[in-house]
């Protein structure tokens, strides 16, 4: 018999912090998977988050960065003009990505570069205990809406990929999940995509993935799988909103 | 040696090429943005980078990446771009990375004004960011001192591991003198610590400021105090002007130091034995040398374009072995020689 | 011939493992704890695993090695 999966060897061979059935290290692994494939774990700088990803650093055996709430995609930007032939790629959860840092994350964008934006959308601020995330859904209790988020009173969440796909700079917005196979699938296809367009120097790429949590949505952890399903995705399409290759592709 | 007629702010900003800064990121603000102006002309020319931040947030934030990175960065700003950077500056200097920092202050509080002005002094030695942390502080007095401070700087900052701050104001950005620069640097210490991609050649480097064992963020901060006192015993300077012999010291930085410098010489024109404590580094503040010039003095006169910060630490420094007056002129407000010298006189008759 | 190992003292016991199955043989023990007080994933049933690997593919805690 021969090993047909185990872990890649990008990913620290070290127990994570994060709560059971908490799809975070489903996210890690896809990318450890993708720069495994590609070869560039030596080539490779990784930017952590502030946020329940923050020990990121110790888990992927790339050089890493823990940066300040927010900057990520500054931080990488850093790195990435210091150095323009390394992999840069930041991991960011939604209240890093799309609330405190949504001025880095857009301007990183529409400067188109050329880095690539792991971008965790699990509808809750997991680390400080389960307050409303910037992508909370209409409706959704959390510690700060107790009494379900109130759009007229807290507004409507925010729809990254989709506004990020309007603008130039952008490669790749792109949205999938983790909550099945066949979406982990799809969603490292995504990320390799991600990857490569770094490699060919097409400018900024971002993949928000769609992931749960099971400790602050308050169920067990199959059954936030599910919520993804019926209520996340219905909410959060999951598609390419920008795909420069698949356009140039088409022509 | 070539000698060029430059503003301050040109001046700082061809220094940084010279000394091999490699990226610089910055976002506008008045009387700083001859220095963006310049290096967005200059960078380019000398292989390095110039980028224009959507904020000084995220300016500060890009310098983090690039010293993490192993390159020589710096960012520049005024008083209030200043405040937007403490945060990352915190991290910078809880990453213990090098870079350069540079302020050519402006007035505040809050938007303040655009005239020079020196109320940033406690920020830059005492307060710019969350923690306990130093940087290290250059006062320069001349365009000239620029050139070399910052030259300095960049190499203390790598040696030390710790952002280095160049505390200007707008009257020395924007004034005009001519100025030498030295030959353009091209050989680095190695920095084993860059997280630069490991090629498979070494363990992974982590560039960190996340401490969640109490006892283990203690050490790391002890161990930095350590650097800081090994700073403080070899990093010191001053200009000590006609101290040997003078009863009335006046104590002042920047460009109210040059201001003081002609009161000075008005004053012993009038026979009041006069001189001057000019700090070059703030921080840490040149407690053996203002001391030594306090040997003979009955009485200081600290100066500044404040309303009184410098003076906390001439006090501290003194020890209460002599008193300390106070004259100031803030809000954008340049004291003139004959105020200072009124000043020197009105101590003259008291001590 | 095929079979799944799992790390005893990663697994978490959140039981996506047994979500993901198709062969529905994975399952989570009842009798051992681990070290962090976890009871782990197991195969029911080595000889009906076809190596598919969905199991690994759904562990959020890189638990399972998957022989094939």
């Amino acid at each position: 018999m021969a090993v047909v999966f185990e872990r890649p060897k990008s990913l620290a061979d070290v127990p994570t912090h994060y709560c059971p059935g908490c799809t975070h290290g489903i996210i890690h692994r896809l990318i450890a998977e993708v720069i495994d494939e590609m070869g560039i774990e030596g080539d490779t700088i990784g930017i952590a988050p502030v946020g329940c990803a923050v020990m990121a650093y110790d888990y992927f055996n790339c050089d890493m960065i823990e940066a300040a709430h927010g900057r990520a995609p500054a931080t990488a930007t850093g790195v990435k003009r210091a150095l323009p032939d390394k992999f840069v790629f930041t991991y960011q959860g939604d209240g890093d990505c799309a609330a405190i840092g949504t001025a880095e994350t857009v301007h990183a964008a529409t400067r188109g570069e050329n880095i690539t934006v792991i971008f965790v959308n699990n509808a809750i601020y997991g680390m400080t205990g389960g307050q409303m995330a910037p992508t909370s859904l209409p409706g959704q209790v959390t510690q700060t809406t107790p009494y379900g988020r109130d759009t007229k009173t807290a507004g409507f969440p925010i729809k990254m990929v989709e506004m990020l796909a309007a603008l130039d700079g952008v490669a790749l917005s792109q949205r999938v999940a983790v909550n099945s196979v066949p979406h982990i699938r799809e969603a490292k296809k995504a990320i390799r995509k991600a990857f490569e367009n770094q490699r060919d120097k097409l400018g900024f790429s971002i993949i928000e993935v769609l992931s749960s949590c099971p400790t602050n949505w308050g169920v067990s952890p199959a059954e936030a799988l599910k919520k993804i399903d019926e209520e996340m995705i219905p909410y959060y399409p999951l598609k390419a909103y920008k795909d420069i290759r698949a356009e140039e592709a088409a022509k | 040696m070539e000698r060029n007629l430059m503003k301050g702010n040109e001046a700082l900003a061809e220094a940084a090429i010279r000394a091999g800064c490699k990226c610089f990121f910055g976002y506008p603000i008045t009387p700083q943005t001859e220095v963006a102006a310049y290096l967005a002309k200059n960078m380019p020319k000398n292989g390095g980078v110039f980028l224009q931040a959507e904020s000084e947030i995220a300016a500060i934030n890009m310098v983090l990446g690039a010293a993490s990175a192993g390159v020589r960065t710096m960012t520049s700003s005024s008083s209030p771009g200043i405040s937007l950077k403490s945060e990352g500056v915190s991290y910078i200097a809880g990453c213990d990375l090098p870079c350069v920092i540079i302020n050519v202050q402006r007035g505040g509080p809050g938007l303040g004004g655009i005239q020079p002005s020196q109320s940033d002094y406690w920020q830059a030695t005492k307060a710019l960011g969350h923690g306990d942390y130093q940087l290290l502080v250059y006062a320069p007095c001349s365009v000239q001192e620029m050139v070399d401070k910052v030259t300095l700087a960049f190499d203390m900052a790598d040696k030390y591991r710790m952002p280095a701050m160049i505390l200007a104001d707008g009257l020395l950005g924007q004034m005009m003198e001519p100025v030498t620069f030295p030959e353009k640097k091209t050989e680095f210490e190695p920095k084993p610590w860059a997280t630069n991609g490991h090629g498979g050649k070494r363990d992974h480097n982590i560039t960190n400021s996340l401490y969640l064992v109490p006892e283990e963020l203690e050490n790391s901060i002890k161990s930095r105090y350590e650097r800081y006192e090994v700073i403080k015993a070899n990093l010191t300077e001053a200009e000590l002007y006609l101290t040997e012999d003078a009863d009335i010291v006046v104590a002042a930085y920047g460009a109210s130091a040059r201001v003081a410098k002609s009161a000075v010489n008005h004053a012993r024109a009038e026979g009041i034995k006069a001189g001057l404590f000019r700090p070059i580094t703030l921080w840490p503040f040149p407690v053996k040398e203002i001391n030594e010039a306090a040997k003979n003095a009955k009485a200081f006169l600290d100066v500044e374009m404040s309303m009184g910060q410098m003076i906390e630490d001439v006090k501290l420094s003194l020890n209460c072995s002599k008193p300390v007056e106070f004259f100031g002129r803030t809000g954008g407000v340049i004291p003139s020689p004959a105020e200072v010298l009124e000043q020197i006189k009105i101590l003259a008759e008291k001590y | 011939m095929a079979k799944i190992t799992v790390n005893f003292e990663r697994c978490k016991g959140c039981g996506l493992c047994a979500t993901a199955c198709p062969k529905k043989i994975v399952a989570l023990q009842e009798e051992k704890r681990n070290k962090k007080g976890y009871f782990t994933a197991y195969c029911t049933d080595d000889s009906s695993c076809i190596g598919c690997a969905m199991c690994a593919t759904m562990c959020p805690d890189c638990a399972i090695t998957v022989e094939k």
